[in-house]
C-alpha cells in the first residue's frame, strides 16, 4: 500500500476494485464499512460478484471478469472529458497526460459498458463525478486486478487514476494493494524474487550484484534474472530444472492447471519441501523437513502498508522440527558455506546492512515503534504514506493502457466465465484454516456459486453437486445458487483440495509480471445425472 | 488500558484540571476519564471501552466534579479549573451499591465461569468488598445458549446490560448482530431479532466476547482449557492475510493454545476477524510433520537430522556439478518470516548460483 491502515479515516471516500475486502482483509472491511455506514464517507464498488461491500456502495459495477482496465479508461474519460482532474497535481508531478487522454477517448461509457456487460452507461459519468470530488479518495485492490494476462496493465491503470484525481502523496488518498499472505510484502522486499536482490535492487545491475558479493563474501553472483514459479515448473517437464526447493509453499494446490504442476514435480530429480504438514505437495517430495510452526517462531513480517512488526515465540518447538532459516543455514554450511546466525536477530541485523529501506530498524525498535519502510536511518521515523511530494522516479507516468480482453473467451463448450477466489474462513490450500476446528467446522466443502438465471439454465437446483470442467480438467462441487453474482459467471473458492479450482483454471499468464490468469477462464457447468438401469448401470 | 487512544496535548488547546488534588492537563473534547487514564489515575469503569463511542449506561464511573455534582466520568468533558474526586466515602457507596444490584440481577456463579479471573465485574466486586445482598430478589432469566454458535457462548444471566457488545458489533464489525430490546426490567439482548446466535448474520469474529466484561458472551472453547489465572500469553503476528494483525496468544499449564486476542496496539487496532480468532490449533494437530522423512524406494522413511540434510546437500553438488547451478531452483515463503525469506534467497544466489528463487506473490 502507499498509505497506512489508520489513514481510513482519513479519506472522503473509496473506490474498491477487485477486492473481496470483508470476507479476504476481514479487519480493513469492517474499517471501511465504519466509514461508510458510520459515518456517510462513499463507496463505488466494482466487482463480478455482488459482494457484501456493495450493499452500502453509492455505484456499484457489476463487471465482467477481465474487465477492470475498460471500466478505470472509462471512468477516466469522463475525468478528462469534463475537466474533473487536478490539474495542477498533474502538470506538476506526472508526465504522459497527453497519451493517456488520447487513449481514452475511444473509452465512452457506452463502449466501456459494452465491454463490462454492464446495463447502465450513466453510472460510469455518475461515479466519475462523484469520485472527482472526494478529496481524497484511497482506491483499494487485490487480485482481482492483478491474477490477469493483463495484470501488470490493470495495476497500472489504477496508478493512472489516482494520479489524474489527485490522491497520490496525501494521507487517506493512495493506490492500495491488499496483500493476500502474511508475509508476502516482506518475501518481496528480501529479494524473494527471480529479479531483484534485497529492497527490488536489480540482480542485472553490476554494482549490485559487487555491493552483494562484497557483503556476503561470495563469488561473483549470478547476473541472469532467475525463472519465475511458473516458469520453473514449465522448465521441469522441459527437463531444464532437475531440483527445485520449496518451504512453505503448496504449490499442487495453489498454482494454476494443477495436472501440470503434478507433471512437473514428477519429473525433477531431487525435490525437497520444508512445511509443518504432509501437504499435497509434499507428498511427491524425495526429502521432507519439518519446520517451525508461525507461533514456533521469533522473527520479523512485513504486513501490507509496509509495516515491519517482531513475531514472539508463544509455543516450544513441535517434535524434532526447526526453524527454516536454521534448515537453510545447515544445507548452506554443507555447501561451504561458514554462516553461523544465533538467531533471527542475527540475520535482521544483516538484512539491515543490506537493505536500504529496513536500515534504520532494529528489534528493540520494532518492539516499541511504528515503523514502516522506507525507514533508512536509526533516527527516522518510518514512512506512512508513500510519494509525497515527489515520485520516486520523479515525475509520476501516466500511461496509455488498452483493455485487452483475457486469453479464453467462452464458446458454446464452455459457455460460462469461472473466476476464483477466497472465503472468509479459509485461507489459501487450507493447509492452515482447514486443519483448524471452528474454520473446518464453519466453512467445510467447497461450492461453485452460480447465479440464479444459470441454475435454471441448467437444470440445477442449490446444493446439488454438479461437474463444472474447463479444457483442462473437471471437478465435481456442489452448486450454490445465488443472487449475487452475474449471470454468465461462477466463482469457486481454491482452498479445496478434493474439488480443487486450479484443475480448471488457465496456465496464460501475465507477460511482464507472469502472474497466472487465475481470475478468469472459460469453464462448463453440467448436471450430473445419476446412473440409472437403462443407462447401463455399471456392469 | 491502551494509551494509544488518547493523543498527545494538541498545541493551544490544552486544559488543566485538577483530578484528587492532582494538577491534570488534557486535550479539548476529552472526557474525565480519559484524562485521568492518561495519566495513570484509576477510575472504575464497565460500560467504557476505548474502542466504542460511550454510553454512560453502567454509572460505575461516577466522580465528583467541582464539590457539588455527580458525573459519570466516561462521558463528561474536562473543563478548565475542574476539580475532580475520584473516590470518597459516598462515591464507594454508590458503586458498592450499583454492583450489588447487578449481582442481585444476574447469576454471577464464578466457580463455572470462562472469565473467572478475567472478569471485569468480579475485580469490581472485591475491590468495593460488594455481596448478594440478602432478601428475595426477582431473578430474571434470560437467553442461555451455549451451543448454537460455533464461535460464541452466551449466558445472558452474566449480562451486565454495559451495550459492549452491541457497540462492539456495530462500531468495530460493524454487522449489527446484537440489539437490546424490552424495557426496564426487561432489558435484554437480542441476536438478529431473536435469531439464535448460531443462526444470526454473526461471523464470528469474536469481538463482542472479547469485550465483554463479564462471562455473558465468551469464546468457544478451541483447543486447550484452563483457568484464566494459570495462562501464559506472547504476541505475535497473525499467519492469514496481509492486514497482518497483531494477536495475544494465550496457553495453558499444559502449552496447548487456549484463545487469540487482538491487541490494540496492531494495525488492527484490538480487532481480529474469524481466521485470526479461530485459526491457530492447526499448529499442535497430532498430524504435524515432526521427524525430518527421506523417500526410500518410493515409501518416505523416517530420519535424522544429519542425514537429512546431508542428502539435501549432495544432491544438491551433485545436480549443480552436473547440469549447471541453473537447473536449481528454489521456492521462498510469504507465510514464512522475512529472515526465513532473506536466507534462502542468499543461498540460492551465493551458494547455488542462480537467480531461480520465487515465491507464490502472484497467487
Ligand atoms: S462475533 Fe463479531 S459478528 Fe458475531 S456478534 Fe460478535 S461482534 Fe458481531
Ligand atoms: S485476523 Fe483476519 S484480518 Fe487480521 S491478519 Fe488475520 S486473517 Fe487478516
Ligand atoms: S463506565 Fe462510565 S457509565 Fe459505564
Amino acid at each position: 500500500m502507499t498509505n497506512s491502515i489508520r489513514e481510513i479515516p482519513a479519506s472522503a471516500g473509496y473506490l474498491i476494485i477487485g477486492t473481496n475486502t470483508t470476507e479476504n482483509h476481514p479487519v480493513i472491511g469492517s474499517m471501511l464499512k465504519n466509514e461508510v455506514i458510520n459515518k456517510g464517507k462513499k463507496l463505488i464498488v466494482a466487482d463480478p460478484r455482488r459482494i457484501e461491500l456493495a450493499r452500502w456502495a453509492d455505484y456499484y459495477f457489476p463487471i465482467a471478469p477481465g474487465t477492470n482496465i475498460a471500466l478505470l479508461n472509462g471512468l477516466m474519460h469522463v475525468i478528462v472529458k469534463e475537466g474533473l482532474y487536478d490539474r495542477a497535481f498533474v502538470e506538476e508531478r506526472c508526465e504522459g497526460f497527453g497519451d493517456l487522454a488520447k487513449t481514452l477517448e475511444k473509452y465512452t461509457p457506452e463502449h466501456v459498458a459494452g465491454i463490462c456487460g454492464l446495463a447502465n452507461p450513466q453510472d460510469i459519468v455518475g461515479a466519475a463525478r462523484l469520485m472527482a470530488g472526494l478529496k481524497p479518495m484511497a482506491l483499494y485492490y487485490a487480485m482481482g486486478i492483478t491474477q490477469f494476462v493483463s495484470g501488470v496493465n490493470g495495476v497500472k491503470s489504477t496508478a493512472n487514476l489516482q494520479m489524474l484525481l489527485g490522491n497520490l502523496g496525501v494521507a487517506g488518498g493512495g493506490v492500495n494493494p491488499l496483500r493476500g499472505q502474511s508475509n508476502v510484502q516482506g518475501a518481496c522486499d528480501m529479494g524473494g524474487l527471480p529479479n531483484v536482490f534485497p529492497a527490488y535492487q536489480p540482480v542485472t545491475v553490476e554494482e549490485n550484484r559487487a555491493k552483494f558479493a562484497a557483503a556476503w563474501g561470495s563469488g561473483a553472483l549470478p547476473d541472469k534474472p532467475g525463472l519465475t514459479l511458473m516458469e520453473m515448473f514449465n522448465q521441469a517437464i522441459a527437463g531444464n530444472i532437475k531440483a527445485l526447493y520449496v518451504m512453505g509453499e503448496n504449490p499442487v494446490l495453489s498454482d494454476p492447471d494443477q495436472h501440470h504442476v503434478i507433471e512437473a514435480l514428477e519429473a525433477l530429480d531431487l525435490f525437497v519441501v520444508q512445511d509443518i504438514f504432509m501437504t499435497e505437495t509434499a507428498r511427491y517430495a524425495d526429502v521432507v523437513l519439518p519446520a517451525y510452526g508461525f507461533l514456533e517462531k521469533a522473527g520479523t513480517v512485513t504486513n501490507t502498508e509496509r509495516r515491519v512488526q517482531p513475531m514472539h515465540r508463544v509455543l516450544e518447538p513441535w517434535g524434532q522440527s526447526k526453524d527454516d532459516w536454521w534448515i537453510i543455514m545447515q544445507i548452506a554450511r554443507r555447501l561451504g558455506a561458514d554462516w553461523d546466525y544465533k538467531d533471527a536477530e542475527a540475520i535482521f541485523e544483516e538484512i539491515r546492512r543490506v537493505t536500504p529501506s529496513y536500515a534504520g530498524m532494529t528489534y528493540a525498535r520494532l518492539e516499541e515503534e511504528l515503523l514502516q519502510w522506507p525507514c533508512p536511518t536509526p533516527e527516522h521515523p518510518g514512512t506512512q504514506f508513500l510519494h509525497k511530494g515527489k515520485f520516486s522516479r520523479g515525475q509520476g507516468l501516466l500511461t496509455a493502457i488498452e483493455f485487452t480482453p483475457p486469453a479464453e473467451g467462452t464458446d458454446p463448450d464452455f459457455p460460462l466465465i469461472l473466476t476464483t477466489g477466497r472465503i472468509l474462513e479459509h485461507f489459501h490450500t487450507g493447509t492452515m484454516s482447514r486443519n483448524s476446528r471452528v474454520l473446518d467446522e464453519l466453512a467445510p466443502e467447497a461450492f461453485v456459486e452460480m447465479n440464479r438465471h444459470d441454475a435454471q439454465d441448467h437444470d440445477i437446483g442449490d446444493g446439488e453437486v454438479v461437474a463444472v470442467s474447463s479444457r483442462r480438467g473437471s471437478i465435481r462441487i456442489k452448486a450454490r445458487v445465488v443472487d449475487t453474482i452475474k449471470p454468465g459467471v461462477v466463482f469457486i473458492p481454491f482452498h479445496f483440495a478434493e474439488a480443487a479450482a486450479n484443475v480448471l483454471t488457465i496456465g496464460a499468464y501475465d507477460p511482464v509480471a507472469k502472474i497466472p490468469e487465475l481470475k478468469v477462464c472459460a469453464c462448463a457447468v453440467e448436471k450430473v445425472l445419476p446412473l440409472t438401469d437403462t443407462a447401463g448401470g455399471l456392469s | 488500558m491502551p494509551k494509544d487512544a488518547i493523543g498527545p496535548i494538541v498545541q493551544g488547546q490544552g486544559i488543566s484540571l485538577t483530578i484528587d488534588g492532582q494538577a491534570v492537563m488534557g486535550n479539548k473534547g476529552q472526557t474525565i476519564l480519559e484524562a485521568a487514564l492518561a495519566h495513570d489515575i484509576d477510575i472504575p469503569y464497565l460500560c467504557y471501552n476505548p474502542r466504542i463511542s460511550k454510553t454512560g449506561a453502567c454509572r460505575i464511573c461516577l466522580v465528583r466534579v467541582n464539590e457539588t455534582m455527580f458525573k459519570t466520568a466516561c462521558t463528561e468533558p474536562i473543563a478548565p479549573d475542574m476539580r475532580v474526586v475520584t473516590e470518597d466515602p459516598e462515591l464507594t457507596e454508590i458503586r458498592k451499591g450499583i454492583l450489588e444490584m447487578l449481582l442481585a440481577e444476574g447469576d454471577h456463579n464464578c466457580l463455572y465461569c470462562d472469565a473467572n479471573g478475567a472478569c471485569e465485574l468480579q475485580n469490581l466486586v472485591m475491590r468495593y468488598d460488594a455481596a448478594m445482598p440478602s432478601g428475595d430478589f426477582p431473578r430474571r432469566h434470560r437467553t442461555i445458549d451455549e451451543a448454537s454458535s460455533k464461535g460464541l457462548k452466551r449466558n445472558e444471566d452474566r449480562c451486565v446490560l454495559c451495550g459492549r457488545c452491541v457497540k462492539a458489533c456495530a462500531e468495530v464489525q460493524l454487522n449489527n448482530v446484537w440489539q437490546f430490546t424490552g424495557r426496564g426490567g426487561n432489558t435484554h439482548l437480542t441476536s438478529d431479532l431473536d435469531a439464535k446466535i448460531g443462526d444470526s448474520t454473526c461471523v464470528n469474529c469474536g469481538t463482542c466476547a472479547q469485550l465483554c466484561p463479564t462471562g455473558a458472551i465468551t469464546l468457544q472453547p478451541v483447543l486447550g482449557r484452563g483457568a484464566n489465572w494459570d495462562l501464559k500469553k506472547e504476541s505475535s503476528i497473525c499467519i492469514y492475510c496481509g492486514v497482518g494483525c497483531k494477536i495475544d496468544f494465550f496457553k495453558n499449564k499444559g502449552g496447548q493454545l487456549v484463545r487469540a486476542l487482538g491487541h490494540p496496539d496492531g494495525p488492527n487496532q484490538g480487532h481480529l476477524c474469524v481466521k485470526g480468532r479461530f485459526g491457530f490449533d492447526f499448529i499442535q494437530k497430532p498430524a504435524r510433520l515432526s521427524k525430518p522423512l527421506i523417500r526410500e524406494n518410493g515409501a518416505f522413511k523416517e530420519a535424522t537430522w544429519d542425514e537429512a540434510l546431508d542428502f539435501v546437500a549432495a544432491r544438491l553438488k551433485e545436480i549443480k556439478a552436473q547440469h549447471g547451478p541453473d537447473a536449481v531452483a528454489a521456492l521462498t515463503s510469504a507465510k514464512c518470516t522475512n529472515e526465513d525469506n532473506y536466507l534462502m534467497q542468499k543461498f540460492m544466489r551465493a551458494m547455488v548460483g542462480t537467480n531461480n528463487v520465487d515465491h507464490c506473490a502472484r497467487l
